[in-house]
This record gives structure tokens, C-alpha cells and sequence, in this order.
């Protein structure tokens, strides 16, 4: 084989391995749609969207529940990851000492490590109990279930932001303080408004993760398809309601368990589309647990 | 009523407010660790580790959920090392910036937010059911690499687009072909961060359970054949905590799956840093 067909092949053998990606995102949409479109097809689109009981046992397929469900979990959480992993991003990038940052960020890293069963069983054992106690009920809720998710996107709000912050150029900050500024004025006006598309960047992955979120709600939501009167009340995810019941479902039960998956994806899309409108390069760092 | 704090003051108190929030996200972490650990150690022997599980996992040890886990894993890395690095060279070293590099990249972006249940539905749909794999540590390793893939792709072009361009140019310069430079020099200054962006595939792998939920099966033997199926780490904790089979034999597998991580961290940093001394000492 010659040099130059050597070359040849392997560039062709590299471009297949770059291409495998849009080939198993392609293989994906075509089965979760194929297995799903039958349900929505045969349940209606409207009803199957809109329709508020989902009762498998007597044909109701109705998934408006548990997409209140979803994002409702999913709102809470980023009330009270954003605030929480935006200061930790400032103080990360602005204000710990250095020996501070060398804690922290694996810290940070370690949480994003740790498996989601592990986060639900320690809410299952520790904080549900607790809520009981402390708000009545039986302490499975939409509550409980943002208070672990928090703990869960803490760690890509924090790290995303932290870049979109250091990425700042150092005169702006200068500049500002020059002015007489001072650290929190330069932070607040200056450094945190430059950083924004990348700070809304990471709440949308934030997002992204909280809807995507599985057997750690499970473990601690309830899980009863209704829409929730008060956070307090036991809710349903959409992914809750695949695991939950794709053990025993068959036929249209089956499809409609797809057919929620069809709308998850159309969720993760959204988000997408809202990440690539702002622009933002989100940096990828080796050592940053988070790609 | 505009009443302005002074400048002096609000610095001081968002300093206070800045160091909090630092303070309570590392508060979060050691109460995890802390209480798996403190309530999964005393579990964790020699026995646990090395023995079958007895009763669907009510005593007896979780042997087999460590063999399923370390194979699930193991499928998963070889599978999507050799597509993740040759995507990441393919698009750091080849392709300039055109249509198909911009849908490549998309796809693994797409690729990394996609829900894992989402993958699990389709490793069902796909492996187990079209392609007749059936629940077995083949199709939960297949569908654990589509996972891990994106990770590896982005770590690996990363640190394959941080070498110094004169590397290559030296090599270049010297008559070599394309393929003898990437392979002779890229790859070789890029291999620590392959390295770690294969280590942390690995993490997402081990961690995975809602992706192998119908994929793997659930047997509590020990799987051999690639068609076995097995019950890796995270799937058992997840059900002997919801079906309250045993919360010790649950705190014990929680507390192993937390050093794994804690291992994996601690790896992925030395090798960063070690990387970094190595770059800067240039």
C-alpha cells in the first residue's frame, strides 16, 4: 500500500469515527420515535399532551401531570441552585485565596461525580424523613425532590460560570477599579454583566440535567401523577414514569412510555436551541469533572 | 426611599456572602461523603466485597455486582475510546471548519445532553429488542458507551488542540506524512489528556444506573458470557433502596461506589496537574 492510500484510509477511518455521533443521535430519534408515534397516533396528540389522567390499566395516556411535574421539580431546583452556584462561581473566580480554590474544586468535581442512586438513596433515608417531620405529609414531594436535585446541578452552574467568569479580560477589571471601584462595584457592574450569556449558559445545562434526572427523584418525589397542589405534594416526573413502568408495560402502554420519551426529547431540544442562540462557547476543561 | 449602603460596607458583606456560599458547597459535599462513608464502612469487609449475595441481596456480599460492573464499564471504554479519540483527532487534526465538521460537533453536543433514560429507552428499543442482545451485559455496555462517548470526544480534542502547533510543524517539516506526525508526535503529547478524558467516561459509566435499567437485567449471578445478564453497583443500590431489601447491604454499595469516585477524582487531578507542570516546564 502505498503512502499516499495509507494516508487515504486513515483519514476516511477517522472521519467514520467523528461521523458515529450523528449516526447514533439519528438512531436514536428513529427508534424513540418509531416505538412512541403509535401511542400519540392512537391516543391523539392533544390528548396524550394535554390529557390529565394517566391510567394504563383502563387506556388513559394522558401526560400533562408529569410534565407540570418535571418542570416544576425542575424550577424549584434552579431557584435554588442559580443563586447558590452563581456566588459560588464569583467567589471561586474572584475572591477565595488560591489555597481556598485548590479545596473547592474537586469538591465541586467529586459532586459532580458522585452516581445519582446515591443521591437518592441519601435523600430517601435522610431528607425524606426529615420533611416529614418538619412539613407533615409523608415527606415525598416535589420539595424534597429539588432540594437533592440542587445538590445535583450545583456543580455545572458553579463550573460553568466559574469560566464564563475568568474568561472576563483582566482590563475590564482593571479598568473599574482604576475608577475607584471598588471589588464588589467592579463585580457586580462590570465583571458579572460581561459574563451573563455564559452564566445563562450554564443554567440552561443546569436544566437540562434537573429534566433529564431519573432514579434520584423517584426515590424521593412520590411519584403520583396529579398536578401538585403545594410543593409539598407528591409529583411525577416524565423520566420517573419510563423507569417506573417499562418493568411490565406491553403494547400501547409500551409505546406510550416512548411516546413520553418523544417528549422529553422535544425538552432537551428546546434547551439546545435556546444554548446555541446565546452563543456561548461553553469551555471544555480536562480537570473539570463537567464536558 | 433610596438608601445606599456605603461601598465599604456592601464589600465587606458580600465578601461574607461570597465565602458562604463557597463554605456551604463544601458543607454539602462532606455531609454526602461523610454520611455514606460513616454509615457504608462498617458494612464494607474482605466478605462483602468477595462474596454472592444471599437472599436477593438481604446479607452476603456483592461480588457479582462488582464483576458487572467492572464488565459493563469495561465494554463501554472499549467501545467508545476508539470512537471518541478518532472523532476528537479527526477534528482537531483534519477537518478545517465546514458543514460536516459543524453537524459532528452538534451531534456530540446533542449526544452529551440527552437524558439517560432516554439512552436506556433506546438501548431496549435497539440492543436488546431490534438487535436481539437481549438484557445482558452487552447491550448495558453498549448503550453505557453511547454515554460515555461524548465525554472522551470532548476531553480528547481538547487536549489534542492544546499542543503546541510547532510540534507538529517540526514533524511535518522533517518529511513526515500526516499520519506518522499525529501518530508519532500528537497523540503521544496529548496522551495524558486522553488518558484522563477516558478515566472520566469511565466515571459517567460506572455511575449510570437509569441507562442500564432495561438494558442489563437485574441477575445476581455472575455474568461470563457477553450475553449474561448482570446487576452492576449503582442498579443494585437502587433496588435494594426501593424495594427495601437491606439498607446496610444498600449503605455498603453506596460507600463503594463513593471511593470508586473518590479514586477516579483523585487520579484525573494528579493526571491533570501533571500534565500542566509538564506543559508549563516547556
Amino acid at each position: 500500500m502505498s503512502r499516499w492510500t495509507e494516508e487515504f484510509f486513515i483519514e476516511k477511518g477517522l472521519l467514520l469515527t467523528a461521523v458515529s455521533s450523528i449516526i447514533i443521535i439519528a438512531l436514536i430519534i428513529i427508534f424513540i420515535f418509531m416505538e412512541g408515534l403509535p401511542a400519540i397516533q392512537a391516543y391523539g396528540f392533544f390528548n396524550f399532551i394535554f390529557g390529565m389522567d394517566w391510567a394504563p390499566s383502563s387506556g388513559q395516556y394522558g401526560v400533562f401531570p408529569m410534565i407540570i411535574g418535571s418542570l416544576g421539580i425542575t424550577v424549584l431546583s434552579l431557584l435554588m441552585a442559580v443563586p447558590l452556584g452563581i456566588l459560588c462561581a464569583i467567589f471561586l473566580s474572584e475572591v477565595a485565596s488560591s489555597k481556598m480554590r485548590r479545596i473547592l474544586n474537586p469538591t465541586i468535581q467529586t459532586l459532580a461525580g458522585i452516581p445519582s442512586v446515591v443521591y437518592g438513596f441519601f435523600g430517601l433515608i435522610l431528607l425524606v424523613p426529615f420533611m416529614r417531620v418538619q412539613f407533615g405529609g409523608t415527606g415525598f414531594s416535589m420539595f424534597t425532590a429539588s432540594i437533592i436535585l440542587t445538590v445535583m446541578i450545583l456543580p455545572i452552574i458553579v463550573s460553568v460560570s466559574e469560566d464564563a467568569l475568568r474568561s472576563i479580560p483582566q482590563e475590564y477589571k482593571e479598568a473599574s477599579l482604576a475608577l475607584g471601584a471598588t471589588h464588589w462595584q467592579t463585580i457586580k457592574n462590570v465583571i458579572f454583566p460581561a459574563a451573563i450569556p455564559g452564566v445563562i449558559t450554564s443554567v440552561i445545562l443546569g436544566m437540562g440535567r434537573a429534566i433529564g434526572e431519573t432514579l434520584a427523584i423517584i426515590m424521593v418525589a412520590g411519584n403520583v401523577v396529579q398536578i401538585p397542589g403545594s410543593i409539598l405534594d407528591p409529583v411525577r416526573a416524565l423520566t420517573s414514569n419510563i423507569a417506573i413502568e417499562m418493568g411490565y408495560a406491553t403494547g400501547i402502554h409500551y409505546n406510550a412510555l416512548f411516546a413520553t420519551g418523544i417528549v422529553l426529547i422535544f425538552m432537551i431540544i428546546v434547551l439546545l436551541i435556546l444554548a446555541n442562540y446565546l452563543h456561548y462557547k461553553k469551555k471544555v476543561t480536562i480537570g473539570g469533572g463537567y464536558l | 426611599m433610596h438608601r445606599i449602603i456605603p461601598p465599604k460596607i456592601a464589600q465587606k458583606i458580600m465578601n461574607g456572602v461570597f465565602w458562604a456560599s463557597g463554605i456551604i458547597t463544601l458543607l454539602v459535599l462532606l455531609v454526602v461523603i461523610g454520611y455514606v462513608l460513616y454509615k457504608g464502612l462498617p458494612v464494607i469487609n474482605l466478605e462483602f466485597l468477595f462474596t454472592d449475595p444471599i437472599d436477593s441481596g438481604r446479607s452476603g456480599g456483592i461480588f457479582p455486582m462488582i464483576v458487572s460492573s467492572l464488565y459493563v464499564t469495561f465494554i463501554a471504554v472499549l467501545v467508545a475510546a476508539p470512537l471518541g479519540v478518532g472523532a476528537a483527532l479527526y477534528l482537531a487534526e483534519y477537518a478545517g471548519e465546514n458543514r460536516t465538521v459543524r453537524l459532528i460537533r452538534f451531534g456530540a453536543e446533542t449526544l452529551s445532553s440527552i437524558p439517560s433514560i432516554i439512552f436506556g429507552l433506546f438501548g431496549l428499543a435497539f440492543f436488546v429488542i431490534y438487535l436481539q442482545m437481549g438484557w445482558s451485559v452487552l447491550s448495558g455496555g453498549l448503550t453505557l458507551a453511547l454515554m460515555a462517548l461524548p465525554t472522551i470526544l470532548a476531553a480528547s480534542e481538547v487536549s489534542i488542540e492544546s499542543i503546541n502547533k510547532s510540534y507538529a510543524e517540526g514533524s511535518l517539516a522533517l518529511g513526515a506524512t500526516k499520519w506518522q506526525t499525529v501518530s508519532k508526535v500528537v497523540i503521544p503529547a496529548a496522551l495524558p489528556g486522553i488518558t484522563t478524558g477516558i478515566i472520566l467516561g469511565m466515571a459517567r459509566a460506572i455511575a449510570e444506573a437509569a441507562a442500564i435499567l432495561y438494558t442489563v437485567g437485574a441477575a445476581l449471578l455472575i455474568p461470563i458470557s457477553l450475553l449474561d445478564p448482570a446487576r452492576p453497583l449503582p442498579l443494585h443500590l437502587y433496588i435494594l433502596a426501593t424495594e427495601g431489601i437491606s439498607m446496610d447491604n444498600a449503605w455498603g454499595t453506596a460507600a463503594v461506589l463513593v471511593i470508586l469516585i473518590l479514586i477516579i477524582t483523585v487520579t484525573t487531578n494528579t493526571l491533570v496537574d501533571r500534565y500542566q507542570k509538564k506543559m508549563m516546564g516547556r
